[in-house]
């Protein structure tokens, strides 16, 4: 089944186009890897399949929904507003930087959407919040306040947080980019376990090791377009492609 | 001089003075809030006029602004209760100096709040009164000291148009005593009522220091 369909999706700030005819197909307990060089527009097309920007023409489906197609002058035309918030609840997204809520403790972080906007018993949520710190390895922290925790420990409550939902594709926007290198290592673990549940997911990251050996498939954008797309072996074993050649020899060189 | 007369008087002018105050409070904070939605918005028809209200009520004297409501809006037609018309203009001019408070609160959220509360279904409201709000207050306790402290001290303006609060009676006990008493009698009250103002304040404030 396929739980995100992107279709000639172009979006310009200003006179700055950065994204240009992006496709993009996910399916179901796909992992996904995005990786490209900085101002590439990786972040910005996660961010529009979150509906945190918006795209200037083309279409996005999510599992079987249509939230934005283009009209017969080709500009991007949105589901209405309804319709948008219940298709965006198929989605969960996992911050760079964590953006957890400082003034809830880790429980009421992970327990309080499920409950105001899903309207889930108390009860139930706090249940379904507890199993998720302990598979985090946090359970300990529930009555924590974020302030008290470590990036790597804020980052797993984050990911907790969007699995309170049960979103069917979960989207991480560089989700270790914050963190001290030690770090990364128990966030990229997580990930790794989730894979392994068949979690769909899409990772915007520069961890090349993690997207080569977790991800089903690799893209690699620049300059607003998908330039290559393959299994990782394909990408990073033996690419044909002279960008991609350049920025994993730029990405090796620094390691 | 009898001290029962003029404890007796100024507790009836300390408790217009606690009127006034927790009135002004009652009205110019939400109005304040409005206010601030109302400088932040990005329609210019919205926002001008309210920058234009923000220059004349922080711009001009309170003083004034006293005098132009009950004084000045019956040559207009518009004629309002004493006591009425220093409730109004206390309010409309607190309303600006909270709305500048609230919009520097309110900015300093960052953006990465709403985005976490957006992608996670939360409506604007909820956002706003769930996720954001909590934290404002927390961030405008020292401002929103200070403006509750002044306004302590500004209700003596109210005498201007006559209102028997606490410094008009003051006044009056003094020239007819010929006595510095009531002064000081009056300088403890304003005294007393600040430093429970300033424990309230503390006392919130550490009642929010359980997150940063």
């Amino acid at each position: 089944m396929k739980m995100l369909t992107a279709k000639n999706i172009q979006k310009s700030f200003g006179k700055l186009e950065v994204l240009k005819d992006i496709n993009l197909d996910v399916n179901e307990g796909d992992v996904l890897a995005i990786i490209g060089p900085s101002g590439s527009g990786k972040s910005t097309l996660l961010r529009c399949i979150m509906q945190l920007d918006t795209i200037d023409s083309g279409e996005i489906e999510i599992c079987g929904n249509t939230l934005v197609c283009n009209n017969e002058h080709g500009k991007a035309v949105y589901a209405d507003k309804k319709s948008c918030v219940k298709i965006g609840l198929h989605l969960g997204l996992v911050f760079q930087n964590f953006n957890l809520f400082p003034h809830f403790s880790v429980l009421r972080n992970i327990t309080e959407a499920s409950v105001t906007v899903l309207g889930t018993p108390k009860e139930e949520a706090e249940k379904t919040a507890l199993e998720l710190l302990d598979k985090m390895g946090l359970k300990d922290r529930a009555n924590a306040y974020p302030y008290q925790l470590s990036g790597g420990q804020q980052q797993r409550v984050s990911i907790a947080r969007a699995l309170a939902l049960k979103p069917d594709l979960l989207l991480f926007d560089e989700p270790t980019s914050a963190l001290d290198p030690e770090l990364t290592g128990e966030i990229l673990k997580v990930i790794r376990s989730l894979a392994a549940e068949k979690m769909t997911m899409v990772v915007v990251t520069h961890e090349m090791a993690f997207a080569q050996n977790v991800a089903d498939r690799v893209i690699f954008m620049d300059d607003g377009v998908i330039v290559e797309s393959g299994t990782p072996d394909q990408v990073f074993g033996n690419t044909q492609n002279d960008r991609t050649k350049s920025f994993l020899a730029r990405f090796n060189g620094n390691d | 001089m009898d001290y029962s007369v003029l404890l007796q008087q100024m507790l009836g002018g300390i408790q217009l003075t606690v009127s006034i105050f927790l009135l002004t409070i009652l009205f110019a904070l939400p109005l304040g809030l409005v206010l601030s939605f109302g400088r932040m918005s990005k329609l210019k028809i919205v926002n001008i006029p309210v920058k234009f209200y923000l220059l004349i009520m922080r711009g001009t004297p309170l003083m004034l602004q006293l005098m132009f409501i009950f004084f000045g809006m019956p040559f207009l037609g518009i004629k309002f209760d004493r006591f009425l018309a220093c409730i109004i203009a206390f309010s409309l001019n607190y309303a600006a100096y909270f709305a500048e408070i609230f919009r520097g609160g309110i900015e300093s959220v960052q953006t990465g709040q709403y985005e976490a509360a957006k992608v996670l279904g939360f409506s604007k409201s909820q956002t706003f009164f769930r996720i954001v709000l909590p934290q404002v207050i927390k961030r405008i306790i020292p401002p929103m000291g200070n403006e509750f402290i002044t306004l302590v001290k500004d209700t003596s303006l109210a005498l201007t148009i006559s209102i028997v609060e606490l410094m008009n009676v003051t006044k009056a006990f003094a020239n007819s005593s010929v006595s510095v008493v009531p002064y000081i009698f009056a300088a403890l009250f304003y005294l007393v009522m600040n430093g429970v103002v300033t424990l309230l304040f503390s006392a919130l404030e550490k009642k929010l220091s359980y997150y940063k």
